[in-house]
């Protein structure tokens, strides 16, 4: 491990050197932690009652995000398999990219999984050997266990990459091949895992449906590569870094069809939930059309349907999808119309009505929004951090000094 | 139910003990109590050497209560220890001796509640009694009871009305549900969490350790029937209104971020009491007893009346009936 200690103080160097724009983005993102760590104080206090959260609904805006992005993390697997399975040169230019991406997203799960405990100081509690870890019966210990060893698979195998890299070596396939194919499987896995959380209750008929998992994917395959897409165009404009076009042409074909097929499965929910409705479609009801009178989601979820169709239509018709504004802009709408239908859209209605029937309804607090943004500044922080040491290390910026 | 499965276990004690997690534990609280006298010393200028004695400090408590080990984990030293302890931080809280005792379960002994709707009528004087004897935050309120005004003709549980409040009950048209935690057998929320923090104690009561409970609230997601509460904010309950007859798996009073729910008041079931809801029904509603004694009231119930179980079809074998005339 020779050099170990210069590449981690290049690594830091590198991330903290930079023109004016780069030190203005950075220290938005910190003054957005700080706004976080400070709601986050107040509810570590004053306990989760600061939150919208109720004994009705008590799962909301944190766990929302915690799902939505999940399956952002489970997207790198789509520049995994092109890049290592098939040695797609263009896909491996971009892939450490897309791993960083995936380990910013895994941290910021890990974040809204813990800001939402009503006990953060028994974190203890729940880690394997120290603790009590209900494995294999619960699906949240599953959880735990999937998404620790998808952060772990997704920092070693381009951290061995880059360090190779850094050293003036070339790395070797033999070495990281069973990482890949390990990290490939594990992603699935992530989004299967998150999927089955939710659908294993018997007690919420809105998530007890074994469509659930293969939405998950299809969605997480559409917007987590929709928004990688977006983080490529701002490296290509602020950055020396070369993109090449086949990589956009490339990532829009999978989101197209991912997308296709998202559109499909909703359609399919809809369908049986409707065509004769019981009473398990109560939460659908209150989704999209209201419920008692109650119908705080429902200008919700048709934003986010109609932003995914004006998606869908811009990335099927070929010569649009060519154009990059087109392609930006349906971009933006499928990792926005994804978040609220898979976010909001998904973890709510699955509270409302309660078991007993009780039609109460969630709007988040602005502690809570304040402690979200924090969370996504630090992903966008660590995502920064990597990709432009990543970039550095690629572009042979950062070097080991020889003698 | 599996009848022949329970009896099994209750001849079993409720705390198992592995011996290698009492001593990795052990070393870890003595390190803590360790760490604990180093800082209360130099920042406090208090002693919190003797942790579990007379003189134990605020800090010292809080520092064994960090390092307090799984209900069914502890040794029973450390469980004394514990009772102990928290019977200190309530005389710090409120002002009150609160005695929390762990009186175990009995051999040969399987809950089972029926109620009889046709005699309920909507008073909520169970619900009152629950609150009352169960040490329930009342700001927010907490109630483990919940009463549903149902139209008659329908078991639509979402027509019903939460909260009916007319100026007399029963009302014409209406009928009342009383719905709180069915001590499953098959319970969901046991499989739920993460840290198995909540379990079945070998006379059916599904418990859980407050002191364990990690606040994901991954249970009360999992319940069909919506009985588990959680402690949004800390709980307040005034001075004078303090039950300080407590057990620890039940009404003890429970801490800020932790879930709670109805545990067949095993605080006075376990001494061969009726739960105080069951007391404080006027019209004689609610019918508790032991499952496994074939002279009980209740299997004279489920054998001689027609029954029914919320919710039979998702397969979670409450031990909750409802029944009529």
């Amino acid at each position: 491990m020779a050099g170990l200690f210069s590449f981690v103080m290049d690594f830091i160097r590198i991330a903290l050197r930079g023109d004016k724009l780069y030190y203005g983005w950075m220290a938005t993102l910190t003054g957005l932690i700080l706004v976080g760590i400070a709601c986050y104080i107040q509810q570590f206090d004053q306990g989760l009652i600061v939150t919208g959260m109720s004994d009705q609904v008590s799962w909301g805006t944190y766990i929302a995000n915690f799902v939505f992005l999940v399956g952002a993390a489970a997207a790198a697997v789509m520049l995994v398999i092109p890049s290592y399975i098939f040695h797609d040169d263009d896909f491996k230019h971009v892939v450490l990219l897309a791993e960083g991406l995936a380990v910013a997203a895994c941290v910021m799960c890990m974040l809204f999984v813990t800001v939402d405990l009503g006990r953060p100081d028994r974190f203890w509690h729940i880690i394997p050997l120290i603790g009590q870890f209900n494995f294999p019966i619960s699906m949240l210990a599953w959880d735990v266990v999937v998404i620790a060893g998808y952060l772990l698979l997704n920092l070693t195998i381009p951290f061995y990459i880059l360090f190779t890299r850094y050293k003036g070596g070339d790395p070797d396939m033999r070495i990281y091949f069973p990482g890949v194919m390990l990290s490939i499987l594990w992603a699935i896995s992530i989004h299967t895992v998150t999927a089955f959380l939710l659908s294993s209750n018997v007690a919420r008929p809105f998530w007890h449906t074994a469509i659930l998992g293969p939405r998950f994917l299809a969605s997480a395959f559409c917007a987590g590569p929709a928004f990688f897409l977006l983080t490529l165009q701002v490296i290509k404009k602020y950055t020396t870094f070369p993109i090449k076009i086949t990589i956009f042409r490339r990532l829009s074909i999978i989101v197209t069809a991912a997308l296709q097929i998202n559109l499909f499965l909703l359609l399919a929910e809809v369908f049986t939930e409707f065509y004769h409705q019981t009473q398990h479609a109560a939460s659908a009801a209150y989704l999209f059309f209201g419920l008692g009178g109650k119908s705080a989601l429902v200008p919700w979820i048709w934003t986010a349907i109609a932003m995914n169709v004006v998606a869908v239509i811009i990335m099927t018709i070929h010569p649009l999808r060519e154009r990059i504004g087109f392609l930006s802009f349906a971009c933006v709408l499928m990792v926005v119309g994804v978040w609220i239908e898979k976010g909001m859209g998904l973890i709510v209605p699955g509270f409302i009505p309660t078991p007993l029937g009780e039609i109460f309804e969630y709007t988040p607090t602005w502690i809570e929004i304040g402690i979200s943004i924090g969370i996504w500044a630090i992903g966008l922080l660590i995502y920064t951090v990597l990709a432009k040491a990543a970039i550095g290390v690629e572009q042979g910026a950062i070097r080991m000094k020889t003698n | 139910m599996d009848t022949e499965k329970t009896m099994g276990q209750a001849d079993m004690t409720s705390a198992k003990k592995s011996s290698t997690g009492i001593t990795r534990r052990s070393l870890l609280k003595k390190m803590g109590i360790a760490g604990a006298t180093a800082v209360a010393t130099t920042a406090a200028g208090t002693v919190a050497a003797n942790v579990s004695g007379e003189n134990a400090t605020e800090f010292g408590d809080a520092v064994g209560e960090f390092f307090q080990d799984h209900y069914q984990k502890m040794s029973k030293q450390e469980i004394e220890e514990a009772l102990a302890r928290l019977e200190r931080q309530y005389k710090r809280k409120y002002g009150v001796e609160v005695k929390v005792d762990n009186t175990p379960p009995q051999p040969n002994v399987l809950y089972g509640y029926a109620l009889n709707i046709s005699k309920c009528k909507g008073y909520r004087k169970c619900v009152d009694a629950c609150v009352t004897e169960n040490n329930q935050s009342r700001d927010p309120q907490v109630q483990f009871i919940r009463v549903l005004e149902m139209n008659k003709g329908s078991m639509n549980l979402e027509e019903s009305d939460h909260y009916y409040n007319p100026e007399l009950v029963p009302q014409e048209g209406k009928f009342y549900l009383p719905v709180q935690c069915m001590q499953c057998e098959n319970p969901p929320c046991v499989n739920a969490c993460p840290t198995k923090a909540t379990w079945k104690e070998p006379d059916g009561i599904v418990a859980i350790d407050y002191n364990w409970c990690i606040g994901c609230r991954y249970c009360m997601t999992a319940c069909p029937y919506w009985a588990r509460h959680f402690n949004w904010s800390e709980p307040e309950i005034p001075q004078e209104e303090i039950n300080p007859v407590t057990h620890y798996l039940g009404n003890r009073p429970r801490p800020k971020g932790v879930v709670e729910k109805c545990y067949f008041c095993v605080q006075r079931t376990r001494k061969d009491q009726q739960p105080a809801c069951q007391e404080a029904c006027p019209t004689g509603a609610r019918v508790f007893g032991n499952l496994l004694d074939p002279k009980s009231e209740i299997r004279y119930i489920l054998e001689n009346k027609t029954v029914f179980r919320l919710k039979e079809d998702l397969g979670t074998e409450p031990k909750f009936w409802y029944f009529t005339d």
